[in-house]
């Protein structure tokens, strides 16, 4: 049985210009120790997926769905039933630590209150874990570095420490929203090293959350494109680089810089990303696809399962596509 | 036009930062920040000049000193012929024309409380501000016709556009007063993936169309690789290699450089068996108090006793590619 | 919906499309607001009345009605009969035509004081954040030393030294309440003068001048617009207080604070009118504004709710 099973997940915000639907019909699941990397570009409802997965979405959106956590039921489920879960069995990283982060209170605390909390460890153990924690992650001299405050670490250390926050109670799951956006490139290939390392150590899942192909590529069994809040394309990554089906992920990969390239001009996708306050009728990407035709501009493709595991949602065959 | 002609030449440029004892403090215990230790540089005509590092490098600063947006300490900055740090504040106003700016920051960089086309008018407004207003407006809808914006779009406001159609924005107005150097700090940094290569591409078209040189400042390689005619890499205030884009790419002399390739995940191979031995460790030093000698030596994988003695020299080896490495020669991945 | 025309798909459309502006949001915004909005209606209908009274009114602020003066407990109660819609005061005068002009004066003191206020407010606070340095750092200490006085007892002062005066109290109201409000342009200017979009007319070559008139002040209205609606009320309260002392305007003339000092005074007389009128009308201002400015900074700030 797999650890995650997310049904049909939809989220609907209300603002003031109407309800603007952010993720619509997303659905997946992952096993025990799997990465799955859910890529998209800003708008595409990847932040809010992961959000409506822990229960903190904003005040004013609403879920629906189902999301099932090793076989139980846990979308909409009360503050109470959610905050056994989390951290405990579903952690979090964000992507900037620094909001994620106390900066009145020191490193030792922060950490110590979270193994107080869910493990009712005394503050002299709860410290040493956290040490230990710590080391784990690799901070150098961490015994003293403990009990500094946020502020005194570096981007990457600060990252870290996050990590190291996030698996205090070995949880199963570790949601992980665009850890490295905020670092730099000889950082975020560290810290991508380091979440793989822990995998291994720690044996959790991972859903990470990304728009960067790059970062996907090295660490993630499973992907999963969003556009427009809907699942484009899911497959093996490796399968799904190597022969991506749906003409928005062909677009995307062909877009990313390569060093080796020497063509003049880069692949583009045309147009902008969708106004999700008034989405396309049809498909989502249809106003950007080379090779949409009227079917694509009418009515949303389903999403169909082409071989045992993979999938995609597009009217076209991949025959049919420019 | 003669496409060598040097348009820009920066000469052991320093950016310094007081830093501590503001204020009642003695002059004694006020501290600098080298944000900029010395650079020197040109840009040609027509030509694209990369910038990388990584953040808090000096590589926005060192643009910003350019073109007197952050006071330098020390150092000249020659543009076509006349030292831009001499000038006064109304003959610098002036040459302002022909070096522009676009920002990182797409709709940051635009005034909430304008519409796109005031923006776009606004460098005409000042520079010529008897030009007649259907002038301005001809010339307006001629550049937003050619950045790729719709001329219905002229009355709407920034928030109202998403980030890649702010960014041609941005581009439209440093574009209207047709000047000659366009500094680019991390102009895509803050975009979409498909939508940085469209800007990338209007950018490299208008280029090659107005002659334009750029000043490309990126974090990222891959990016810079594809605009430049040459890349220079710096770290910590100081430049470490300068080189044709092509030969950095292809002969990374500095362990640095080498870093910062390794870094880039290929998507189309899988990594190489060498990819671990090639990255640094840790990060950037703090500005505060530097490495003695070789900046990057406290993260350089083949560092030597001499590293933290001299600083090494950025050295001309072939071609005009430049290098400040004590070990520059010797190709350490075969070691 | 507001904003079809984004909908459109572009490139359909030949004629430039309207935008929406930032104050159109923040009107929208403003108009949800239901307790705003009715604050906005009764404060107009208050303002309508000091404009209005003196052509409602039968009797004039300074004629005294001498059928009523013998017995003004029971006889000068409000009545629509003898014309005296608030009833009379303690000397036979009509209250209606007092309240008016006490209307009159305190809408105008808080208004005129606060626009002192904003004015010279702004502009130093703007300059002072824009230039920065040793000179923002001059003004400002200048501004503390100044915070430092205790003002009320330097407006009596003044006022006892060189007698009543209408105009007196405007500017010594105004010129001291413009200290928090320039402290609050200027940090506002601070934080706006690190924006991109300054950054970017600086790079055009845009004189500095211009660039506070034609950046900064226009991002700084909303926070000026919502300090003012709150500094009016500010306002009338000095000066009903200072009216209240018996220090204020002079008679004939009248405020709401020299109203509600009266109507205290005669209460034990059963004239409880004198009191319940004026202080009605200055309750119910009071809350308007503060109403209304609420609804601004919701309105104008949407992020920090």
């Amino acid at each position: 049985m797999s650890l995650l099973e997310v049904k049909n997940l939809s989220v609907e915000f209300d603002t003031p210009d109407g309800p603007v639907r952010a993720v619509q019909d997303v659905s997946f699941s992952l096993g025990e120790q799997k990465t799955l990397a859910i890529v998209g570009e800003s708008g595409s409802g990847k932040s809010q997926t992961a959000f409506s997965i822990m229960g903190l979405l904003a005040s004013n959106g609403r879920v629906t769905g189902s999301v099932k956590f090793d076989g139980t039921e846990i979308l909409n489920a009360s503050e109470k039933v959610m905050n056994t879960y989390r951290a405990a069995q579903i952690a979090m990283i964000f992507q900037d630590p620094m909001t994620s982060l106390n900066p009145f209170v020191r490193v030792s605390k922060q950490m110590a209150e979270v193994l107080m909390l869910h493990k009712g460890l005394s503050k002299t153990d709860a410290i040493k874990d956290s040490i230990r924690m710590l080391d784990a992650v690799k901070i150098p001299d961490p015994a003293r570095r403990v009990h500094m405050y946020p502020h005194e670490f570096s981007g990457g250390m600060r990252q870290r420490v996050m990590i190291a926050m996030s698996l205090l109670c070995h949880p199963r799951l570790v949601i992980a929203d665009e850890p490295t956006t905020a670092l730099d490139v000889t950082v975020q290939a560290q810290i991508m090293d380091l979440l793989s390392d822990l995998q291994n150590d720690f044996g959790m899942s991972i859903v990470l959350i990304t728009h960067d192909l790059g970062v996907v590529k090295g660490s993630c069994e499973n992907t999963l494109v969003l556009y427009g809040g809907r699942v484009m394309e899911t497959g093996p990554t490796s399968e799904l680089f190597a022969e991506p089906t749906h003409p928005y992920t062909r677009g995307l990969l062909h877009a990313v810089p390569r060093l080796e390239s020497n063509e003049a001009k880069l692949a583009t996708i045309p147009g902008n990303p969708p106004n999700m306050q008034h989405p396309p009728k049809g498909c989502a990407f249809s106003p950007r696809c080379g090779s949409a035709n009227d079917r694509c501009v009418a009515t949303k493709p389903e999403l169909d399962w082409f071989s045992a595991d993979r999938s995609r949602a597009c009217h076209l065959s991949q025959e049919e596509l420019v | 036009m003669n496409s060598t002609e040097t348009l820009l030449t920066v000469d052991d440029v320093k950016v310094y930062f007081k830093y501590g004892g503001t204020g009642l403090a003695k002059k004694k215990e006020q501290k600098y920040i080298k944000a900029v230790d010395g650079i020197s540089f040109d840009i040609k005509r027509g030509e694209t000049l990369g910038i990388v590092g990584e953040s808090g490098c000096g590589k926005s600063t060192l643009a910003r000193a350019v073109i007197r947006m952050v006071p330098a300490h020390s150092g000249r900055v020659l543009w076509m012929g006349q030292d831009l740090l001499e000038l006064d504040g109304n003959s610098m106003r002036d040459q302002r024309k022909d070096l522009q700016m676009i920002f990182q920051d797409p709709l940051a960089s635009l005034n909430p409380r304008m519409t796109l086309g005031q923006i776009i008018a606004e460098p005409l407004k000042t520079h010529f501000p008897k030009m007649p207003r259907s002038e301005i407006r001809a010339k307006v809808a001629a550049m937003m016709a050619r950045v790729g914006l719709l001329p219905n779009m002229v009355n709407r406001y920034p928030h109202e556009f998403s980030g890649g159609q702010c960014q041609r924005i941005g581009i439209a107005r440093a574009l209207i007063l047709e000047p000659k150097l366009i500094i680019c700090d991390e102009p895509v940094s803050a975009l979409d993936v498909s939508i940085q290569a469209q800007v990338i591409n209007l950018l490299m078209d208008l280029q090659k169309e107005m002659n334009l040189s750029l000043m490309f400042i990126a974090h990222d390689l891959s990016v810079v690789k594809h605009i430049s005619t040459r890349v220079m890499v710096l770290y910590l205030g100081n430049v470490v290699e300068l080189a044709e884009s092509e030969a950095i790419y292809q002969n990374p002399l500095h362990p640095y450089t080498r870093a910062l390739i390794a870094a880039v995940p290929d998507l189309d191979k899988p990594a190489p068996a060498d990819r671990a031995s090639l990255m640094v460790d840790g990060e950037l030093p703090s500005p505060l108090t530097p490495p003695s000698g070789c900046p990057f030596r406290t993260r350089c994988p083949i560092a030597q006793d001499i590293c933290s003695v001299d600083k090494p020299k950025l050295n001309t080896s072939f071609n005009g590619h430049c290098v400040a490495c004590h070990f520059h020669g010797v190709d350490q991945r075969d070691n | 919906m507001s904003d079809t025309a984004i909908a459109a798909p572009d490139g359909h459309v030949e004629t430039p499309t309207k935008g929406r502006s930032l104050w159109q949001d923040a009107r929208r915004r403003f108009l949800q607001n239901r307790a705003a909005v009715i604050s906005l209606f009764v404060l107009g209908l208050v303002c309508l009345v000091a404009v209005l009274g003196p052509f409602l009114a039968a009797w004039s602020n300074e004629e005294v009605d001498w059928s009523v003066l013998g017995d003004i407990a029971t006889l000068g109660a409000p009545s629509f009969e003898n014309g005296h819609y608030f009833g009379v005061d303690e000397l036979g005068r009509d209250l209606f035509a007092r309240v008016v002009q006490g209307t009159q004066v305190s809408l105008m003191v808080g208004i005129v004081g606060s626009l002192i206020a904003v004015t010279f407010g702004t502009l130093y606070g703007a300059t002072a954040g824009y230039v920065g340095g040793r000179t923002d750092n001059i003004m400002m200490r200048l501004v503390d030393i100044l915070m430092s006085i205790p003002y009320m007892f330097v407006l009596i002062l003044l006022l006892v030294v060189f007698g009543r005066s209408m105009w007196l109290m405007f500017v010594g109201v105004g010129l001291i309440s413009w200290l928090e409000m320039s402290r609050i342009v200027r940090g506002q200017t601070l934080a706006l003068k690190s924006k991109e979009y300054v950054e970017a007319a600086l790079a055009i070559g845009v004189k500095h001048h211009v660039i506070v008139i034609r950046h900064i002040i226009p991002n700084l209205l909303g926070v000026i617009v919502i300090y003012a609606t709150l500094l009016v009320p500010q306002m009338i309260l000095t000066e009903s207080f200072i009216s209240f002392l018996g220090l204020g305007v002079q008679e004939p003339n009248t405020s709401w604070g020299a109203l509600i000092s009266e109507g205290a005074s005669t209460l034990q007389y059963g004239t409880y009118w004198q009191l319940f009128f004026p202080l009605a009308f200055f309750i119910v201002t009071l809350f308007c504004f503060f109403f209304i400015g609420d609804g601004l900074r919701d309105a104008l700030d949407p992020k920090d709710r």
